[in-house]
């Protein structure tokens, strides 16, 4: 069944809270709707659960390309051209762990900021829904619903006094 | 934190993007004033590429002049920003709010200006890449990474994108307000920089785990730079006074010594250009002197135990050059001079709450820090190179030429420059931060007394 969107506004926490609450009461699992705001409030203000997400993995992964690829560097180019120096090993392991820190951590550092946008589900072509507003102190109800449940969700958000309900994305907003 | 005031979001948007949206009556002037010392300083860095360098003061045995010393010093000055924002981040202090992002745009800006300095130091810039890049496949000639020449460029390379990446992800939900703000090229400009950010409960959770995940990641590759800075001398041991085994600690509290008195420096001046009393008050510059006091007095315990290891070894060239530091000029009043304005003037006023909350005198107070941390570098770097050595030949001394110093006040007058930019483009204290800090804050009742309080989550 195609899922209908509706995006209602608030004026502040409170009465996002209130309308959550009305959603709740009408039957709508927490899966149907997200709170948009401009700024951001404690884990559990409006009943969401603690998020999911697999961004630890990504700092070991980083941190091990760019160890592999610093390994790969400096044993790499001291045994392109093996000269001895004051009868010295060709390998000098001091500088080569200089290096292969820095790139372990670069690519850890790297890593991270892909996999947080990758979890943040950005990016993203297209705002969608939205009101620019909600940057400016009103926060938005996002509720993604089957199409036969939306004047039930209409009628829950209205009666806990949202600001106002959208159901089209604003045309000059693209992005 | 009595002097919080509570805001609302438009408020706080008003204030803060105010720079963005409207120009101030000394932005202009101030702009063209910076950008004819930048163009005296290219001027001057042309003359030199024309000319050799001969043109600067750099002779025998002093090769390393005032162009190193800046390299340290912006390198230094780059320390403060990130250590700062990842410390104060880990320990979820809640007056980092209005200074996180200048003090992380403090740290890019000075790298890049620092970076910009062996690179013209060289005489032939290209010859410069040539030994850093492996670009000449086709001789087998690699960069060798046995050389600081190598590592210098690897750890700042890793620790300019670090700091871009984190004060970019720290930017998102700013330029999402800003693309909501906008219309014309720069709604398309911030809506392709904000990524798409609509300020879902995920996204700010995740939000703020990446900001605790890169401070942790970043303090490391923060420590490493400038240590990595200090090898490039310690590992010339011919050199008197630059191969104590304590360099690389020593630089790196130097480097917050002097980075943090940045930070200072730039949130007094922010403070009075943009009128932000209401964001940037005097506790925040209370916290930040108690810090300096802690970070002043550390440094400076490196800086006897270096003087003493020279001395204590009885090593006849390093206790002469101790003794042509201290007690010949012109040496010896350069060493008076950095003493008393990196240390023995700001430390002891900083024990004085009064000191700490009067904003004009730690303005004041954080730019002698650096006058005398600047001095610091170079009484590290030329004076070892300026004594006569048993195989050297010309026993010239070093005075700087004018195209060294037109470079250096090219070099401050690029930071400020880059800072004024990046306010005309995005905000110079996070919105989101401080709209946070006032979904925070709350009012609890001890006994009698209400108190004002900010909650935060464990």
């Amino acid at each position: 069944m195609a899922k209908e969107l509706l995006l209602a506004l608030c004026q502040d926490a409170p009465s996002a809270a209130r309308a959550v609450e009305a959603l709740e009461r009408a039957g709508f699992p927490r899966e149907e709707y997200e709170i948009l705001s401009g700024a951001p409030y404690p884990e559990g203000a409006f009943g969401e659960k603690p998020v999911k997400h697999r961004v630890y993995v990504f700092p070991f992964v980083g941190a091990l390309s760019g160890f592999t690829v610093a390994l790969l560097l400096t044993v790499g180019t001291q045994l392109s051209f093996p000269l001895v120096t004051g009868g010295k090993p060709i390998l000098a392991l001091p500088p080569m762990f200089i290096i292969a820190y820095e790139a372990t951590l670069l690519g850890a550092i790297i890593f991270t900021v892909i996999g947080v946008l990758f979890e943040m589900r950005l990016p993203r072509p297209g705002l969608g829904l939205y009101d620019r507003r909600i940057t400016g102190g009103y926060l938005g109800v996002l509720v993604s619903c089957p199409e036969a449940r939306r004047p039930q969700a209409e009628a829950a958000l209205k009666e806990a006094g949202v600001l106002e309900i959208k159901r089209h994305p604003d045309i000059r907003q693209r992005w | 934190m009595e002097e919080r005031r509570i805001l609302s979001d438009t408020e706080i948007n008003l204030d803060l993007l105010a720079p963005v949206y409207g120009t101030p009556r000394w932005f202009w002037p101030v702009v063209g004033l910076l950008g004819l010392v930048v163009a005296a300083a290219v001027g001057a860095f042309i003359w030199m590429l024309t000319q050799g360098l001969v043109v600067t003061g750099l002779n025998r045995p002093v090769f390393w002049g005032f162009m190193i010393t800046n390299f340290v010093f912006w390198v230094g000055i780059s320390h403060a920003g990130v250590m700062i924002s990842s410390i104060l981040r880990l320990a979820q202090a809640e007056w980092r709010r209005p200074v996180t992002r200048a003090a992380e745009l403090l740290t890019i800006l000075a790298l890049l200006t620092a970076a910009l300095f062996p690179i013209i130091h060289s005489g032939r810039p290209w010859r410069t890449l040539y030994w850093v890049f492996p670009y000449d496949f086709a001789r087998g000639i690699w960069p060798n990474v046995r050389s600081p020449l190598v590592w210098d460029p690897a750890a700042i390379f890793s620790y300019l994108t670090g700091a871009t990446l984190f004060i970019y992800v720290a930017l998102l939900p700013d330029l999402a307000t800003l693309r909501d703000r906008s219309l014309g090229w720069r709604h398309y400009f911030y809506g392709a920089l904000s990524l798409g950010w609509r300020g879902m409960s995920r996204q700010w959770r995740l939000q703020a785990l990446v900001g605790i995940l890169l401070s942790a990641l970043i303090l490391p590759v923060f420590i490493s730079v400038h240590s990595v800075v200090s090898w490039d001398f310690a590992v010339a041991t011919a050199v008197e006074g630059w191969h104590a085994t304590i360099f690389a600690p020593y630089f790196v509290l130097g480097a917050i010594h002097s980075g943090v008195s940045a930070v200072v420096t730039v949130m007094a001046l922010v403070r009075y250009l943009y009128g932000w009393k209401a964001y940037i008050r005097p506790e925040h510059f209370d916290a930040l002197g108690r810090l300096l006091v802690a970070v002043g007095l550390a440094w400076f315990y490196f800086f006897a135990l270096e003087f003493a290891f020279g001395l204590y070894g009885q090593d006849g060239p390093e206790v002469a050059l101790r003794e042509m530091v201290v007690f010949q000029m012109p040496w010896a009043g350069l060493f008076i001079v950095f003493l008393l304005t990196a240390f023995f003037i700001p430390v002891p006023l900083w024990l004085f709450r009064r000191v700490r909350r009067n904003i004009p005198l730690m303005l004041l107070l954080s730019v002698l820090v650096n006058i005398g941390m600047w001095l610091e570098r170079f009484l590290i770097i030329v004076p070892g190179l300026a004594r006569k050595e048993p195989f050297t030949f010309v026993w010239g001394s070093y005075a700087p030429s004018i195209v060294e110093i037109l470079l250096i006040a090219g070099s401050f007058a690029l930071v400020c420059l880059g800072f004024l930019v990046f306010s005309r483009l995005f905000p110079l204290i996070p919105l989101y931060d401080q709209k946070e800090g006032q979904v925070l804050r709350q009012e609890v009742e001890v006994g009698r007394a209400r108190v004002k309080a900010v909650i935060r989550e464990e």
